[in-house]
């Protein structure tokens, strides 16, 4: 049995996902050799720490009930600097102008020698190439599959199970949010205002949607694929990104008269990479309705794989989280 | 541009092979070639369906060749455009100058915009248009496109388009 120190930094839905998570599959990690050991909780005020790992069902229920997980008044940072562990599971909130607390966690951590799995993708989409240098510099493993595509492989079916081949273009639905108000303005022939507002009122778009409806959620996701799968050195800023808050019913109606459905695609390959509202004829694989994500990979030998996902959800993104924690003590 | 052509052959060896040198001495890339051996017409000679593609200006000397070797030319349709695309746009697109906008493609000599729907539903409001443009090609289809791309930017016109990938 290998025993592996972890700790949780930021304790929002993604965070206690992950708890959540590690209770429900305790038994299935043992079988495959694996104790996870949780010594180190942060959210954004408080920490908890036990070297002997953590009760994580009690930290959830304090989180509930009292708002955090702890009396300690250690950052996260401090804890990634002085409690000995593993791995560090980065899943502050996402912070595209400066990488935020997240850049500064993971710079640490590796500066610490500990793995990083995340799914924060502002540090990413800043400072790949100077986080994965570092990280190989100090031998650390640094996954970040839940940044990309959330639920729906793509970083590990990449490298895993397409290994050999040569990945010419992805393209695909890389927000949930934008699908959903896309697809209801479609059925419902409603206005971009009307459909935004049920989103809302459903938790599905955030009260300030800029982020997911602007394109640059997608936008980001991006700029992971095109470092990670392309071996490009792109940042947000080299993305061409158009959002959907300018679709009006009636284009989608054109649209649908002429066989087409509107979706926000994001689209990467060596020669561009942007996000923008495109046509993508009814029936196509791409066409994929409600919150879902999709994106299809052309690939040289396989030819076209398609993958179709949640892209975010607690638990959705926890999954690529511990699987990305399983991939690093496989290896 | 996509050529059709009906013509008629003498029942006799070695005219098929005859008939379809000149086609590719005309750099006309064969598509497809119907021949209906066991048909005759009245005048005794056996009916022939070519479909190639070609230049415009080969289409003429051709015909020429053709019928100086005995070859009867009874039909030629040509079909200039053989990509189809639409493109939605969104924005003040009839007070940004429409007939501008339509004329950035109908002006290249290779694409044109065939069918146009426009929706306004209210003065203040964005208006939106479907355009079907026809081109002589792929790669012509994708050039008029970028340069409506360019013509949206400059007009402040959002312009959806079709994506790349043709897996169906």
């Amino acid at each position: 049995m290998k025993t592996i120190k972890a700790s949780i930094i930021g304790f929002g839905s993604v965070g206690q996902g992950v708890a959540k998570v590690l209770l429900r599959k305790k038994e299935e990690l043992r079988s495959m050799g694996l104790d996870i050991k949780v010594v180190a909780v942060a959210d954004s005020k408080t920490s908890v720490i036990d070297m002997n790992g953590l009760d994580l069902a009690h930290v959830l229920e304090r989180k509930a009930s009292e708002g955090n997980v702890g009396d300690a008044n250690i950052t996260g940072h401090d804890i990634i600097r002085d409690v000995d562990h593993d791995v560090v599971i980065e899943t502050t909130p996402t912070n595209i102008n400066t990488g935020g607390v997240g850049l500064q966690n993971m710079l640490m951590a590796f500066n610490k020698k500990r793995h990083v799995v995340t799914s924060n993708k502002g540090p990413l989409a800043l400072k790949y190439k100077d986080l994965s240098a570092l990280a190989s510099k100090s031998g650390c493993a640094f996954r970040f599959e839940a940044t990309a595509g959330g639920a729906m492989p793509l970083l590990n079916l990449v490298r895993d199970t397409l290994s050999g081949n040569d990945v010419i273009s992805i393209e695909g639905i890389f927000n949930g949010t934008c699908n959903y108000i896309l697809t209801r303005m479609m059925e419902e022939h409603a206005t971009y205002e009307l459909m935004l507002g049920e989103a809302q009122e459903l938790g599905i778009a955030e009260k300030d949607p800029t982020y997911d409806v602007e394109g640059i959620d997608s936008a980001c996701k991006l700029v992971i694929l095109a470092n990670a799968v392309f071996g490009m050195d792109v940042a947000y800023e080299d993305v061409h990104v158009t959002g959907i808050s300018r679709i009006t019913p009636e284009a989608l109606m054109l649209a649908e008269t002429n066989g087409y459905v509107v979706k926000l695609i994001g689209e990467v390959n060596r020669q561009r990479i942007q996000v923008a509202p495109r046509l993508v004829p009814i029936g196509h694989p791409l066409a994929v309705g409600g919150t879902l994500n999709v994106a299809s990979l052309q690939t040289d030998l396989a030819g076209p794989v398609i993958v179709v996902g949640r892209g975010a959800g607690s638990i959705e993104t926890a999954s690529a989280i511990l699987s990305d924690i399983i991939s690093i003590y496989k290896d | 541009m996509r050529v059709s052509m009906d013509i008629e052959l003498q029942d006799a060896p070695g005219q098929l092979v005859q008939a379809l040198k000149p086609i590719s001495e005309f750099r006309g890339n064969l598509v497809s070639v119907v021949h209906h051996h066991e048909k005759r017409t009245p005048r005794g000679t056996i009916p022939v369906q070519v479909v190639f593609e070609t230049d415009a200006f080969n289409v003429s000397p051709l015909i020429t060749k053709l019928e100086n070797l005995g070859v009867g030319v009874i039909r030629v349709n040509e079909e200039k455009f053989l990509e189809k695309g639409t493109v939605v746009l969104i924005g003040h697109i009839v007070h940004t100058d429409l007939e501008d906008t339509i004329d950035t493609i109908d002006k290249t000599g290779y694409a044109e915009v065939v069918e146009l729907h426009l929706s306004m539903p209210s003065i203040n409001k964005s208006s939106s248009a479907s355009f079907r443009i026809d081109a002589v090609g792929k790669k012509e289809l994708k050039d008029a496109i970028s340069l409506l791309r360019s013509v949206a930017i400059k007009k402040d016109l959002v312009l959806i388009e079709p994506i790349e990938s043709e897996i169906l």
